[in-house]
């Protein structure tokens, strides 16, 4: 990337394809065997952050009057709950619904990610030697694809798990149209594409709307830098769309955690 | 659009926080909830307790209240009783002091008539004779005739 030249030497397309590169380190031979460290570094960094504080809430927690502090976490903990509770009729508690506050606290941090100024971002992690950084984990498909897989390698576990390897192998050719013979590949078929299609939506969702999130703020940007209209026009959208992005951030941070608790608990029922 | 081993990464980065959250997160807050929601289940069910208890006691109180209203006036109208007849004693006693004053008094007033007539009867006999020595002096027997006299003043 042009790195070496001031902002303003870049052309458009420079600029945006500067913001939209990973800091990516090889560590093996091939393409796959990349690492994007700022995707990794900001999802780890958050997740903790954001489960730490939770875990810190709830290890001082207390059964009496809560703090103000308690009361939040708690109010996030019941709405997570009550959604759980809604669709999954076992015993959420062990697992799904644990799981469930994982992925909407994760994926909103990172998500949130967004509304950090991108240039200013830029320039700071430029100043500290990283001359490629994105801020915003979930518009790395990495990202968005490993918890769709994860969810995905999950769903097939519990669905082994609750009927059993035959019993889920017997669902995939017996569900969802019938016993006949004649329609058992239609069956197989039909169940493939819903394997291959449920990871696919849950994680291209999630990553097309950062991904483009993250553009349009990169288009405002560069609009900004075109002269004083640019600047008043560019900034005006900006905090337009800011606020937008806060709706998406956590509508997107909700479906994904909603499409978690979906597949998991149909993965417990059997047809 | 390229997927690399950031994904791999990522996916394990993904099962520490599910485990982390499932062990340590989720059951101290899931306990503190459920907690409060005993608590609070409790204290409304114990709230309803007292307030049926302080109906119960509301209610006895006031059979309590109705029943010493009862006793006092029956105690009252004892004593008004009591006081009447005690009254009424009273009367009949002084009644019966004033009568044995008045018999005693008017015994008394007999007698003193009584002896007023004696003393009467023997100066009127006396007198009787005086007048009698006088007009008749030397030819009447003064002893035959006061014997006489003396019968006459008895049948006064």
């Amino acid at each position: 990337m042009a790195t070496e030249h001031a902002e303003h030497a870049l052309t458009p397309s420079q600029y945006i394809s500067h913001h939209l590169s990973f800091n990516a380190q090889s560590v093996g031979n091939g393409s796959f065997w990349t690492l994007h460290i700022d995707t990794l570094i900001m999802s780890v960094i958050l997740g903790f952050l954001v489960m730490g504080f939770v875990w810190w809430v709830a290890r001082g927690a207390t059964a009496g009057i809560p703090t103000k502090r308690q009361a939040f976490i708690e109010l996030v903990f019941g709405f997570v709950d009550d959604q759980v509770k809604n669709i999954f009729h076992g015993n959420r508690h062990s697992f799904i619904a644990p799981t469930a506050l994982t992925v909407f606290l994760w994926v909103f941090a990172m998500n949130a990610m967004d509304f950090l100024p991108v240039d200013i971002f830029a320039k700071l992690m430029h100043a500290i030697g990283l001359d490629t950084w994105r801020a915003v984990p979930t518009s790395d498909i990495n990202t968005t694809f490993a918890l769709a897989l994860s969810v995905w390698i999950l769903m097939i576990f519990f669905s082994i798990k609750v009927k059993g390897f035959g019993g889920w192998i017997h669902e995939l050719f017996y569900s969802p149209f019938g016993t006949k013979i004649w329609v058992l590949p239609l069956n197989f078929l039909f169940n493939l594409i819903e394997y291959v299609s449920k990871p696919l939506s849950h994680s291209l969702r999630l990553f097309g709307n950062m991904y483009a999130g993250e553009v349009i703020f990169l288009l405002l940007g560069m609009w900004a830098a075109t002269g004083l209209s640019g600047t008043i026009f560019g900034s005006i959208l900006g905090a337009g769309w800011s606020i937008f992005h806060i709706l998406i951030v956590a509508l997107q941070a909700f479906i994904f955690m909603m499409l978690t608790v979906v597949y998991l608990a149909m993965a417990h029922e059997s047809h | 659009m390229n997927i690399n081993f950031t994904l791999i990464a990522q996916a394990i980065a993904f099962a520490v926080l599910i485990w982390f959250t499932v062990k340590f997160v989720w059951p101290p807050l899931l306990k503190a909830i459920e907690t409060r929601q005993k608590e609070i289940a409790d204290g409304l069910a114990a709230a309803q307790e007292g307030k049926s208890a302080l109906e119960v006691a509301a209610k006895k109180s006031e059979a309590t209240l109705n029943e010493a209203k009862q006793k006092a006036s029956e105690i009252i109208g004892q004593a008004e009783k009591r006081a009447t007849q005690i009254v009424e004693e009273a009367k009949g006693n002084a009644k019966a002091e004033g009568d044995r004053i008045i018999t005693g008094a008017k015994a008394e007033i007999d007698q003193e008539v009584n002896r007023a007539k004696e003393g009467l009867r023997a100066q009127v006999s006396a007198l009787a004779i005086a007048g009698a020595e006088k007009i008749l002096r030397k030819e009447i027997d003064g002893k035959a005739h006061s014997e006489m006299l003396s019968k006459l003043a008895a049948e006064l």
